[in-house]
Order: structure tokens, then sequence, then C-alpha cells
């Protein structure tokens, strides 16, 4: 069965410099896939060029079966591809709920729908819940990436591209993290996860990508990994 | 820049300069008039180009400075019997200078749109007080007055003629372009194409990018005085519609047409609109400035570094 | 010298009333600004063909009310088709360039209207006329009605970006227009949208002006520079700042044409621009400066 998401020699520019080098990788439907690397290897350029918001000068993207190469991202959200950045970028002047919202106003939803929705995401995020009218920019950290997590998930995705999600977070928050990773899985959202947190990885990943350099340079189950982590070492130099 | 280039860029303006010359011993006189008109507008689009295309600052206030040097010269050709011609250029140099002056002080603080939006302020306000302070700019009506002779006191004095007029703007407008040149290349002027491409930095550096920016405006207003001087010496009379903000406008157009950063490229530019405006006018009348505004819109979009854009680099070797 | 009191309360109508239109004039074009970075040179002939239409459609059917909606409507249009063609090809580049294409635009819109209706002004008639008694002037009633139909369209602006769907997507694109349209929303779209919706209301204040004065193809020149004077002392982008500026600034005018004639009184204007520019840069009625 052809992957949920196919991404075949990339090549992205960012003015003159030459950011990824003909990267490839996929994701099955329902799966968790983790990218990992050092800083400014073009890990968040992968995502952003899934995601749509950088256009490759060169490679095919492939989601659900259909070349999506260079659509404009809101074709792309709408198609199934939810993208969470890693400076979170909530929305700072509307509201939780109007965040939210933002994802949610689609055609085709209905009221039911949307109640249920939000209500499932304030259970998961009792802390939204209770702030569902303040403002977005006067939300802590670790709130705020609650809330770009779950604004992704109103919009019913197929696949979360998730950039650096404990990125400055406390532990207790990073637990809360996984417990989400786990939700998503379960619900068979594929989750594709940028991270710097190798733990948390090789917990909730299947398989892992290796990148350096703008170029994927290993690909591993995940359970291989959490054996033998002298390529982990490699690659991330910890 | 290499030898051949150098030899070649001076061929050229000399070949341009001798054909300038030339023209009103063989035009008609309408086109003589035409042609010295499109050297001052000229001039008044390359003084704006030290801000547009050099600095980076778009300017929407050089009807105020244009405007200001044409009373200023108003004021001294109306002062005196006989008209002196270098009091007027020394007046309308001031008073052009003098605003520029007070317009920097306010205005250069501010990035981007607020610069632009606040020059094109002033130039209403100066509009708006010489329009109204009839007493002494004759209001809506202008001022009409003497054309002076070219004269050096107690030694000659010769009344000018279409031809010799002609050839006294040109000499001017040459000088400037050629000073100008000189300016936008030496230290300073790098500094400022530095200010263009990143203020930041440049501020990063060490260098008092608020007083480059401050001399920069004076710069390009005492030049656009000077164009205003020309103006009213060329055509005798002083009026508010010049000061009028649409002025400034029409010069912003020159730069794009013709290529900004370049110098010349104005001058091209104001050519090309003038000769434009006058050849759609013919057929037209009065509304010859829609075609000339789509053509406009369609070179921003389509052609945005101007007629003479490309040639930028190879210009300012 | 005394001024008596009537009269200042007289004038405070007036500032009242022409700051009402001014508002509606500069709303439009801080929310062009606020979301797409685009200073508008050519609101102010959108605002004088909305009064044009509005002529064209009273002449024809007799009906203020329609005029109003038909100009609003049919400028609003045009404003849109403005955008696709002149600005969305911008999109991108230095933001020097949207200002002149726009103040291209006005130059050919502007131009159009001479060479289509020529220099002489056209009057649209007042829906109603009455008068009450204001001291010992005859106040025409028509004027209160246009500050508070001026209010009503702000007033229904605000409640359309706070709890319209499609508000909620342009104050997001505002914003931060990359995660909003990550989020699904087709941006492109918006744009187009609010330029239109700012083209149109620039018409209607248009139609509302128009029985004041008379119209003509250069009434769009002052306003424009009056609704930029105001956007930027309201703080660009700032919907509520714009308001407030427009009926500061036109009720010191009307006070100050007390003193001085009208045609001085608009340096007044200018005057609160260069201090507010030299003092509060991000605007008057901004809370805290940024």
């Amino acid at each position: 069965m052809e992957p949920l998401l196919k991404v075949d020699g990339i090549h992205t520019f960012y003015g003159k410099s030459h950011i990824l080098h003909g990267v490839s990788l996929a994701v099955g439907r329902g799966e968790v896939v983790g990218l990992l690397g050092r800083n400014g290897v073009g890990k968040s350029t992968t995502l952003k060029a899934i995601a749509g918001l950088v256009h490759p000068s060169q490679g095919e993207v492939w989601f659900d079966e259909q070349a999506v190469t260079n659509l404009p991202s809101h074709r792309l959200a709408r198609l199934g591809i939810a993208y969470v950045p890693e400076d979170r970028r909530i929305f700072p002047l509307l509201t939780v709920l109007e965040n939210l919202r933002t994802g949610l106003d689609r055609h085709g939803v209905t009221k039911a729908r949307k109640t249920e929705l939000v209500d499932k995401v304030y259970a998961y995020f009792p802390v939204l819940g209770e702030r569902r009218n303040q403002v977005g920019g006067t939300l802590s950290g670790g709130e705020q990436q609650m809330l770009a997590i779950a604004r992704a998930m109103m919009l019913e995705p197929k696949i979360i591209l998730l950039d650096e999600p404990t990125e400055g977070l406390m532990p207790r928050m990073v637990s809360l993290i996984r417990e989400i990773i786990d939700v998503l899985h379960r619900e068979t959202v594929a989750v594709l996860l940028v991270e710097q947190n190798v733990p948390l990885t090789l917990e909730t990943c299947e398989r892992i990508y290796f990148i350096e350099k703008g170029e994927v340079r290993h690909h591993a189950p995940a359970s291989e990994l959490r054996v033998n982590d002298a390529v982990i070492h490699q690659y991330l130099g910890v | 820049m290499t030898q051949r280039r150098l030899l070649v860029y001076w061929a050229g303006f000399t070949v341009i300069i001798a054909l300038l010359i030339v023209a009103p011993l063989v035009l008609p006189e309408f086109w003589r008039r035409f042609l010295t008109e499109i050297l001052i507008w000229g001039l008044l689009a390359m003084s704006s180009d030290i801000l547009i295309g050099y600095t980076g600052m778009v300017s929407f206030g050089h009807s105020a400075f244009f405007g200001l040097g044409m009373y200023g010269a108003a004021a001294a050709l109306l002062s005196t019997r006989p008209p002196s011609l270098w009091l007027a250029l020394a007046y309308g140099l001031v008073a052009a200078a003098g605003v520029a002056a007070f317009v920097a002080y306010f205005s250069t603080r501010l990035r981007d749109i607020y610069f632009a939006i606040t020059t094109l302020i002033f130039s209403q306000i100066f509009y708006v007080i010489i329009f109204t302070a009839t007493a002494w700019t004759g209001g809506e009506n202008g001022l009409n007055f003497r054309r002076p002779a070219l004269a050096i006191a107690g030694l000659f004095s010769v009344p000018f003629d279409p031809a010799t007029l002609h050839w006294f703007v040109l000499a001017v407008v040459t000088a400037s372009y050629l000073l100008l040149r000189r300016i936008t290349q030496s230290p300073f002027g790098m500094v400022l194409q530095s200010i263009r491409e990143n203020e930041a930095r440049t501020r990063a550096i060490g260098y008092p990018v608020e007083r480059y920016k401050i001399v920069a405006v004076m710069l390009s207003g005492v030049f656009a005085g000077l164009a205003g001087v020309l103006y009213a010496i060329q055509n005798q009379f002083a009026a508010p519609d010049f000061v009028f903000f649409l002025v400034s406008g029409e010069v912003v157009i020159y730069n794009v047409i013709g290529g900004i950063g370049t110098l010349v490229g104005p001058i091209v530019g104001a050519a090309f609109f003038l000769l434009l405006r006058e050849g759609f006018s013919r057929f037209l009348t009065e509304y010859y400035l829609i075609p000339v505004g789509l053509i406009f819109i369609a070179m921003v979009i389509f052609l945005p570094q101007g007629l003479l854009g490309f040639a930028r680099r190879w210009l300012n070797r | 010298m005394e001024i008596p009191l009537d009269q200042i309360l007289i004038q405070t109508i007036n500032g009242i009333v022409t700051g009402m239109i001014l508002a509606l004039v500069a709303s439009g074009l801080t929310l062009i600004f606020g979301i797409m970075d685009v200073v508008n040179f050519a609101h102010g002939e959108l605002f004088m063909l909305g009064a044009y239409v509005g002529v064209l459609i009273l002449a024809a059917s007799g009906n203020f009310w329609l005029a109003l909606v038909g100009a609003t409507f049919l400028v609003g249009l045009l404003g849109g088709m403005v955008y696709l063609t002149t600005l969305r090809p911008l999109i991108g580049r230095d933001p020097l360039t949207t200002i002149l294409a726009t103040f291209g635009v006005s130059l050919v819109l502007q131009n159009y209207a001479l060479w289509q209706f020529g220099p002489v002004a056209r009057k649209i008639q007042e829906p109603f006329t009455g008068h009450f008694t204001l001291f010992y002037l005859e106040y025409p009633y028509y004027r209160l009605v246009i500050a508070g139909l001026a209010a009503a369209i702000i007033g229904g602006l605000w409640l359309f970006l706070k709890y319209g769907t499609y508000g909620i997507w342009i104050r997001a694109t505002t914003q931060d227009r990359v995660m909003a349209q990550a989020m699904g929303i087709p941006v492109p779209w918006v744009l187009t949208a609010v330029f239109a919706i700012g083209s149109g209301m620039a018409a209607a204040s248009g139609v509302l002006f128009g029985p004041l004065v008379g119209v003509n193809y250069a009434m769009g020149t002052d306003w424009v520079l009056k609704a930029f004077i105001v956007v930027v002392v309201g703080g660009m982008g700032n919907l509520g700042g714009s308001i407030a500026a427009a009926i500061f600034v036109s009720l010191l005018e009307a006070y100050a044409s007390l003193v001085v004639s009208p045609a001085q009184s608009v340096i007044v204007s200018f005057v609160v621009l260069i201090l507010t520019l030299l003092f509060r840069p991000t605007g008057l009625f901004v809370p805290t400066p940024k």
C-alpha cells in the first residue's frame, strides 16, 4: 500500500543558499515517524516544504496518492496536512477559542461536530478550556504549545507535522506532549515529529530518519535504535 | 571600470552633449523649449534619485524644494532692477536648502512609508502656505517677473535668447550631473548606498545614519531647488501648482520609468514621460494621463528596474 | 477675542459629523494597511467614484438609499478588480512598489472621472430635508443622519470582524499571514475581499458626503491626505485608533475654522501629524508604544 506521505528528492533554496539537497522520506497512514538531526541541518525546512510554506525548486511531494508539490498551504491544510511550527505561532490577538476556530470553521463541518471537537480538545487540555476567552498572547509558553497543537487538531488532519514541540517546556509538559502523540496515534492521525529530545522520539516513534546537511543519511526502526544508540551519537553528537 | 568601458561611457556622454548643444540651432522653437524643459525636469528627477535610488528613501516632497527654489528666485528677480541672475540663484538655493533642512529634521528619523507620507504632507503644508499667503506669494495666481540677463556685474550683460538660455540650462544640468556622479561615487555616496542596502547593518558598523540621511535630503533638496530656479528663469512665472504633491508624484514616476539609482535614468524617464504626454495630448486632449498612468502601472509591475535599470551597475562605475 | 458659545457648539457638531465620515474613509484605509501593508493612494479616488456612481444611480432611480448601497457594492467590486490586477502581482516585492502602483491607479481613476463626467461639479440631493433650530441656525437633520449612518457602518464592520467567521479569518490573516494560510484560510481571497471592503467603505463615505459638497473629480485628493494623517495619528492598522483620531482631528479643524480661514485650518491636521510623529510615532491613541 502506498504511504500517506511521500517526499522524493526535495531541493530548496533560501536566496542563494542551498538548504535541502534531495530529501526523501515516507510516512504511512497513522504512523509516527521521527526526524532527528543537529541544529540547522534542514529539519524544519523539510516540514515547511511538506506544509507548503516553502516551495521546492526540485523534487516531488505526494500526499494521499495525489501530487501536491507546490500547492499553496491552504490547499494542503484542506487536504489534511496540519503544521505546528517551531515557535508555536498562535494568533496573539485572538482568544483561545478564536484560535481554534481558525481550524474549525471549514466547509462541511456541522455545528454538532464542531462542538464535539472543541469539547474533546478541552478534555485533553483542560487549561485551554479554562482560558477559552483569554487572548492567545497572554498564555504561557506551555499553554501556547498546547493551543498550537489543539488548533492543528481542529483541522481533523490525516497527518500532523510537529516541529520541536518540547522545546523550552518543563518536563511535566513534555510528558503531556507524549500523551498527545499517543492520542493522535490511536486516532490514526500520522505524525511526523522533528525533535531534539531523543528519549521522547525513541519512545513515541516507530521509525526515525536522520538528517545531516540537508540530506537524509540514515533511516532505522526505533526498536533497533533503542538497543543500539551509536547511530544517534553519530548524527546528533550527544 | 575597465579602460574600454570608461572610454565607451565618455564617448557616449560626449556625443549626447554635442547633440544637445547643437539642438537649439536646428530645432523649431517649440521643440527647443520642450528640450530645455526636459533638462530642467530631468534635473529635478535626478535630485530625487539621490534619495530614492541611492539612499533608498522614497520622497514625495520634492515639489516643495522645487517650488521654493522657484519662489526664491522669483523674490530675487522681483526685488532688484535689473533682475540679477546670481541673486536669483542664491535666493532660490538658500530657500530650497532651508526647506530641505526643515523637512529633513522631522522626517529622517522615520522609516519607509512614514517618511514618504510625511514628505508628502510637508509638500502640502507648503502648498497651503503659498496658496493662502496671497500678499507675499500672489496666491493662486502666482508671480510674474522678467527674465534676468546673463551678467557679471560691471563686466558684461547679455540678455538670454532661446539658444543661450538652452546652453545655460544645459551647462548647469551637465555640471550638476557630473557633480552628483562624483558624490555618489565618493565615500559619502558609498555610505548612502550601504544605508539603502541594509540600514541596520550600516548603523551597527558605527555610521551616524541619521546624519547621513539629513545630508542626503539637503543635497537632494538643493539640486531640486536649482531646477526650480532654472524653471523660473525659463518661464518667468512661479505658481503654487508646482508645489502641489502631484508634482512630486510625477517626479517619482520619472525616476521609476527611467530607472532609479542611475542618475541618468531619471532624466530619460522625464523625457519619456513628457514625450508620451505630448504625444497623447495631441490625440486625447486632456485625458492623456489615463494611458500614461496605465503605462506607468504596467512598468511598475513588469519592468520595475526602469528603462535604464539594466545598465545601473555599468552607469555607476 | 470672544467666541460665542453657540458657535463653539455648532462647530463641535460639525466636527463630529465630518469626523465620522473621515473615520469611515480612514477605517477602510487602515484595514487595508493592517492586513497587507499597502498604502492605498487610490483610496480618495474610490471615495470620489463612489460619489459619482451614487449620482448616476440616484438620477436613474430617484432613491438615495439604493444609490448608497449600489455605489458601495459596485465600487467595492471595482476595488477587488484593482487589487487583482495591480496589487496581487506585487506581493513579495518592495513595499515601495505598492505605493507607486496605487498612485498610478489614482491618476488613472481621477482622469477617467474627469473624462467621463467633466470638470463641473454634480450634486447629490439629500434624501430628506428638514432642519431643527440650533441657536440661531437651521441645522439640517441630514448631517446628523450621516454621522449616525457612518457610525452604524463602522459598528457593523467591528461586529463582523469580532464575531463572524470571515471576520476571524481577516483578523488571523492580519496577525500572521503565513500561519493563517497554513490553517486552511484562503489568504489570497481574504486579501482581495478586504481590499474590496475597504473600497466599498470609501465609496459609501463618498455618497454620504456628496450632498454636503459638490461631487467632482478632484474631491478625493483632499480626503486621501486627511485620511492618511488620521491613519498615522491613530496608529496604522489600528481601527479604534483611526476612528478616535478622525474625530479628534476634525474637531480641532472645526474649532480652528472659527479663528482662521477654512483653507488654512487644514494646517491643524498637519501640525497634529508632525507632533504625533515626533513624540508618539506609533500613534496617539495606541495605549502602549510598541
